[in-house]
């Protein structure tokens, strides 16, 4: 039990992105795979953050000058997780504008009717 | 001990969303996946990325998905 | 049939990451860049907040390739969505609290956006974040201020100027002689505002971009549905 709350994070990160990979293999409609898009990115970012973590560390900020820089957590993991929640968001809406567009065309979201696009 | 009951949470919320049939839920359930896990930052103290994710998931994100949902379908469709 | 297929796919990948993660142990001691970044950070970049001089000044350049492609999703999503009309004007007004709330709210909304931009070199915080608070203000006034749009022509020049101006912040230490994006402005004295030299004027042009390009995102799939 106690090697499940020492790694917790790491458990909880793989778990969000197995959930997300699942929605993206296995649902038919186009929305609910965006959904799950979004939860695998979510996941992605949350692995990385907690490789990142320093035991006992504060955050990487010299708020006043008494701040010590030994036991400050890695602060190069959370300038990737940045950009890569703001490229996510991006990636998101483009996804969204083509399936409005594809409901427009087809008529449906079913994955399973739009033809070009069957499995 | 908090941490690991905000995990449980989490995955337990993600999995509703996959279980949802009405997609406006689901993309609730998403927002709230969002929030814990922009908690969770916190708590591995990553301020910005808190922020960033907290503002973007659960703000914007949900914006979109719910002005998308409107002009397509609400429901999923049977399963045959 | 399917199912079956993506949960032996998941068990797959579940064992191969179990496996790596099995040789990163939680909580470890900070590596060798990230130490320098730490301890060297303030002193090289002037800037309080390490994430900050770690994004805008160390990888300044990747932060500049964000912003490309934030465009691009921006440029791709108008014109997916081209040339249609809004059709008919078949909406609800909005109740009495929405709209007494947005008209209170909303320059309230982007004066604290405003605020995390500016202070990203001394707060947590920073362009991007500032720019998502700013372009949520634009979302409720969307929603609830009835009708009221941000002309479509302003919100393009802000965000295409921005963008330029962010070029040109890094434009200005090829000129004088050095690398692209070096720090021409004097560093100043660490937790003042006007300190960290190029990192604030790089941050207000990302936030100023970010906010007016998510806003005009959001009014291009509005229009849409209408």
């Amino acid at each position: 039990m106690s090697i499940l709350q020492a790694n917790i994070y790491y458990i909880g990160s793989v778990g969000l992105m197995l959930v997300g990979l699942y929605i993206i293999l296995a649902k038919r409609n186009l929305i609910k795979v965006i959904i799950g898009l979004s939860f695998f990115e979510t996941g992605i970012n949350l692995l990385l953050i907690s490789i990142g973590y320093v035991r006992g560390g504060t955050a990487p900020i010299f708020s006043n000058p008494d701040v010590k820089a030994e036991g400050m957590v890695d602060p190069t993991p959370q300038a990737l997780v940045l950009t890569a929640i703001v490229i996510g968001v991006a990636v998101l809406a483009l996804a969204l504008s083509l399936a409005v567009r594809l409901y427009e065309h087809y008529g449906t979201l079913d994955l399973r009717k739009v033809r070009e696009l069957k499995w | 001990m908090a941490e690991t009951l905000l995990v449980l949470a989490m995955l337990g919320v993600a999995i509703c969303a996959c279980v949802f049939r009405d997609l406006l839920s689901a993309v609730i359930a998403s927002a709230v996946v969002s929030l814990i896990a922009a908690v969770l930052f916190f708590c591995l103290h990553a301020p910005d990325v808190a922020m960033a994710e907290a503002s973007i998931g659960a703000a914007l994100t949900t914006a979109l998905f719910v002005i998308a949902i409107r002009k397509t379908t609400r429901f999923e469709e049977e399963e045959k | 049939m399917r199912g079956l297929i993506a949960v032996i796919v998941l068990a797959v990948l579940a064992a191969g990451l179990a496996f790596c993660l099995a040789e990163i142990p939680f909580g470890r001691d900070i590596g060798d860049v990230g130490g320098r970044y730490v301890e060297q950070g303030v002193q090289e970049t002037g800037a309080a907040n390490v994430v900050t001089s770690v994004v805008v000044g160390y990888r300044g350049f990747d932060t500049l390739g964000e912003v490309t492609v934030l465009f691009i999703a921006a440029m791709g999503l108008g014109a997916v969505l081209y040339g249609r009309r809004p059709s008919g004007g078949r909406r609800e007004k909005p109740s009495l609290i929405l709209s007494t709330g947005c008209r209170f709210l909303f320059p309230l909304i982007m004066v604290f956006g405003a605020y995390v931009f500016i202070h990203g070199h001394l707060t947590p915080g920073g362009g991007f974040q500032g720019g998502v608070i700013a372009a949520s203000a634009f979302l409720l006034m969307y929603l609830g201020c009835g009708g009221k749009r941000i002309h479509r022509a302003t919100l393009g020049a802000v965000e295409s100027l921005a963008g330029l101006a962010f070029v040109i912040a890094g434009l200005a230490g090829l000129a004088v002689g050095g690398y692209f994006l070096m720090n021409v402005l004097p560093k100043g004295t660490v937790n003042q505002l006007f300190s960290a030299g190029i990192i604030p004027v790089i941050y207000i042009a990302i936030g100023l971009k970010v906010g007016s390009e998510l806003a005009g995102i959001v009014e291009n799939l509005l229009e849409v549905t209408e």
